[in-house]
């Protein structure tokens, strides 16, 4: 039984000798969770904004001074009139105007309704929408800070709370979908080029021919990158941590369990791809449309699932990705345990069972 | 008569390793000169040199009466080139292959037509001639590839290992082909590291180790190293190499 | 028991005939050569005998093993050698070797016997990766690894291909010497020159063999006289030549154009007569050999 670990060794040679396998390996979760989480993010801070206050008295400044204080919004102007609005937005140099009309303060503290405009550059609505919200909050806050105790009998108190992630950081979200697109990546990617290298440099023949079983051959294989991959997950999970900050509010053990989990069905998916292809770029081909595409775009990951037409949200379930990025958000930001996150457990597994059981079907014990 | 190749002490130095060193050879128009080697002997290393695609470190070097340092784009435009790895597009069909060919020599495009009909007849694959080139026989493409090279009536056509793996009859084929154009004073020159091939030259120039080591028609060569065969040359060749090494 | 026996194995690849019809036998300590051009269906049949394809029709056994049933017990026993260059380019010569002794269950120091007298050639180089030996050495390389587990029955499929001169005479030279220590082994070529190396061969065209012999008894089935004719000018030789109406066939070699006639022996005189304008004309009766043979053999085929 000195065959397995021979093998296992001679994979390890492979992968510690081709510079771009390790720069690929450990150098892209790096470069990607601190691409993700400082530069592209759809957390907004510092929107300019200019105000056209044309009450000027001592409610609306308080309004502006909260505004300009709350971190969010940078008041770069102060208009005279309405006209100036439109060319602030023509010029760009704005993405929200804010209007306080003449009787402000009169209004407001008399009780009355206290109209406040609010105009958005809607030309990127995301944003746009994300920036309304912002400001309506703090607007409903300096509302309730105003009224202090007096009690309307009739004004509904809508009182909301961001549950599990307060400060609406956006890195919260990139963590765990960086998290699981790398351990696609490396996992179903490189296991399959791994095993494709050898059907097109002609060593699989010899392999074939050896007394190796293929079960050795594909196991022996896919071991160095299952601790590869582990050894990602874990400078990822410390990135995320230690840099940005996330909480891991629910149990390290069961999270880790969770990403070997993860990390196998990737794997087994990967043998699976290059048990149906020839070539390594086929294999890379087939990997990158047909596993990095939907783990990007249909995980929940960009674009939240919930805004989707309903094929796509069915569609969405047949990708391993959305299921990790429940269990990934579940136990580090909710603090759930295995009861929680049982059912997208169940589905991880199932899924890897099924792959292993195609691999097992298409993998050939000869060439054709 | 000018000829087709002069080359005066051309070598080529990369870093301290040199690929070429001092080679000095002429070949006659219309002649077919082989030029022979081990791998790694500095053949493929000199036949880039002469057909421009690499800068000489020094010496002297004429292709089609074009000095190969200043005038490559002369030198480029009057020879072919064949190479066993790559001379056709498989994804594209004979009559594709040949128009593209002839299209970035500069041929007309009723030159081009003209051309592509007489091809096809002399090969006789006028019936195949929208096929894709992948499902040719590789003797066919090999042939065809040829004739492609010499599609623009180049003075000199520089085959890289061009026959290998054929049966002996299309072998032969191809080379009446290579008989054919020489005699219509196409000079050919051939590299290869197939010594049964090099016996259809006119003349032979062996490399070992980046210098010409003997250069004569393959009968002399044959009676001055005692060896029936051009094989039996280079073996001889390699074995002097061994001892004058050690 | 004979180490191989093929019956009648057929292969299609789609359209393509790979093997038609296909049928010899090995002797035990046999150096039996495949002699044919590139898709003649070499590699196809090495690999049916090593149990890497499946036949579509036909049987074969390897060492009284059936292929397709035993193909376990084969794969054990077999040393094969494909016609790509095999081994991990990244890896270095020893730790290729080492490898592959590992897979197949034994070591390099119980097996060095069999392969020192070529390891000894590469040891110099032993840390180099495999990708960067030269050809001659990969080859090398390639055959230690085949042989590190003592197989019974050899299968090199063109080791000698692209390979120059003094490595392909060397590759012969092991080659015999694992023949005496008893070793069977069934060796493809596309060089023609390399036939009369073998003790048996079989030659193979588009699938089909055309003949199994001693390469002196397929010689000497050659009946035709042949003779050896140039002269200074050769493509008008050719030319001439192939005008002749009593020509039967006229292939180049080398410098001599090698030529049979339809009126045999009687003719000889005529084609002097015919050609006596060529300067430096030789008309010469010339032994065949096996590329002579395998282009007759070809014509029959294709009529």
């Amino acid at each position: 039984m000195r065959q397995f670990p021979a093998f296992v060794k001679k994979e390890f040679y492979h992968i510690f000798r081709d510079r771009r396998t390790l720069l690929i390996l450990f150098g892209m979760p790096v470069v990607q969770i601190i691409l993700f989480g400082y530069a592209i993010t759809n957390e907004i801070r510092h929107a300019e904004i200019a105000v056209l206050d044309q009450a000027n008295d001592y409610y609306s400044n308080r309004l502006v001074n909260k505004i300009g204080a709350s971190g969010y919004f940078k008041i770069t102007r102060a208009l005279r009139n309405e006209r100036e609005i439109e060319e602030a937005f023509r010029n760009g140099s704005i993405k929200v105007a804010l209007v306080l009309p003449k009787n402000f303060g009169y209004d407001f503290y008399h009780g009355r309704k206290a109209p406040v405009q609010l105009l958005t550059d809607a030309s990127d609505p995301n944003s746009a929408s994300t920036l309304l919200n912002y400001a309506t909050a703090i607007i409903n806050n300096y509302q309730q800070e105003m009224m202090g105790d007096q009690q309307l009998p009739l004004t509904i108190d809508v009182q909301p709370r961001m549950l599990y992630n307060p400060a609406l950081k956006g890195v919260f979200m990139f963590v765990p979908g960086v998290m699981t697109l790398i351990l696609m990546l490396v996992s179903a990617m490189m296991t399959s080029i791994t095993i494709t290298r050898e059907k097109e440099t002609g060593t699989m023949e010899i392999l074939l021919v050896s007394p190796l079983s293929p079960g050795k051959i594909i196991v022996g294989k896919v071991v160095p990158y299952i601790l590869l991959s582990f050894i990602n997950a874990l400078i990822i999970l410390g990135l995320g941590v230690f840099l940005f900050g996330m909480p891991v509010k629910g149990s390290l053990l069961l999270l880790l369990m969770e990403c070997g989990l993860f990390v196998l069905t990737a794997l087994t998916l990967g043998i699976l791809i290059s048990t149906i292809t020839a070539s390594q770029q086929a294999a890379m081909m087939i990997s990158m449309v047909g596993l990095l595409m939907p783990t990007m775009l249909l995980s929940g990951f960009v674009f939240p699932l919930e805004s989707m037409p309903l094929p796509l949200r069915i569609l969405a379930n047949v990708f391993p990705a959305k299921w990790f990025i429940i269990i990934l958000k579940d136990v580090m930001l909710k603090g759930s345990g295995l009861p929680g996150i049982w059912q997208p457990t169940a589905v991880l597994c199932g899924m890897t069972i099924l792959f292993i059981a195609l691999s097992v079907r298409n993998f050939k014990t000869r060439l054709a | 008569m000018e000829k087709a190749i002069v080359t005066k002490d051309l070598t080529k130095r990369f870093g301290d390793f040199i690929a070429t060193d001092a080679i000095t050879f002429e070949v006659e128009r219309g002649e077919i000169f082989g030029f022979l080697g081990a791998n790694g002997a500095g053949k493929t290393t000199a036949m880039r040199m002469l057909c421009g695609l690499l800068k000489p470190s020094s010496g002297q070097a004429t292709v089609a009466g074009y000095d190969i340092f200043t005038q490559t784009d002369r030198v480029k435009k009057n020879i072919g080139y064949m190479s066993q790895k790559f001379s056709l597009y498989e994804d594209l069909t004979v009559r594709e292959n040949i128009r593209f060919y002839g299209g970035i020599y500069g041929l007309g495009r009723r030159q081009i037509k003209l051309k592509t009909e007489q091809l096809l007849e002399k090969l006789q694959i006028t019936r195949e001639a929208d096929q894709l080139v992948s499902s040719l026989p590789l003797g066919w493409k090999q042939k065809l590839a040829f004739s492609i090279a010499i599609l623009h009536d180049p003075s000199i056509v520089f085959l890289d290992e061009p026959t290998g793996g054929v049966d002996p009859i299309t072998r032969r084929q191809f080379w009446d082909l290579i008989y054919e154009a020489a005699h219509q004073q196409v000079t050919v020159f051939v590299t290869t590291h197939y010594m049964d091939e090099a016996e259809y030259c006119d003349r032979i120039s062996m490399m070992v180790d980046g210098r010409i080591k003997a250069l004569d028609t393959p009968r002399r060569l044959k009676a001055q190293f005692g060896a029936d065969s051009m094989n039996g040359v280079f073996l001889q060749l390699a074995r002097q190499q061994n001892i004058s090494n050690q | 028991m004979q180490p191989i026996v093929i019956n009648s194995i057929c292969k299609q690849f789609g359209k393509l005939s790979a093997l038609n019809n296909v049928s010899f036998t090995v002797e035990e300590g046999e150096l039996f050569g495949l002699i044919g051009p590139d898709g003649a269906g070499k590699s196809t049949l090495f690999r049916i005998l090593t149990t890497l394809l499946l036949a579509d029709k036909g049987s074969a056994s390897v060492m009284g093993l059936d292929v397709v049933k035993d193909y376990k017990r084969i794969r054990r026993s077999v040393g094969y050698m494909p016609g790509r260059f095999s081994l991990y380019q990244d890896l270095s010569v020893e730790e290729n070797l080492a490898f592959f002794a590992t897979i197949f269950n034994t070591t390099v120091a119980a097996n060095y016997d069999l392969v020192r007298d070529i390891y000894v050639q590469i040891e110099p180089f032993k840390k180099r990766p495999a990708g960067k030996l030269s050809g001659g050495m990969k080859q090398k390389l390639a055959l230690c690894c085949a042989l590190i587990h003592k197989p019974s029955v050899l299968f090199p499929d063109e080791p000698t291909t692209g390979v120059d001169p003094v490595s392909r005479k060397e590759f012969w030279e092991m080659l015999q010497r694992l023949k005496q220590k008893g070793i069977t082994i069934l060796v493809s070529t596309p060089y023609m020159d390399e036939a009369v190396l073998c003790d048996r061969i079989a030659l193979i065209q588009k699938g089909a063999l055309m003949d199994i012999d001693t390469p002196q008894g397929i010689i000497q089935r050659f009946r035709q006289p042949l003779w050896a004719v140039s002269a200074d000018r050769r493509y008008e030789l050719m030319e001439d030549v192939n005008k002749y109406p009593d020509t039967a066939s006229s292939y180049a070699f080398g410098e001599h154009l090698h030529v049979t006639l339809k009126s045999g022996e009687a003719g000889e005189a005529a084609l002097k007569q015919h050609l006596s304008r060529h300067r430096g004309l030789s008309v010469e009766r010339t032994q065949a050999g096996i590329e002579d043979c395998f282009m007759f053999l070809m014509q029959e085929q294709n009529q």
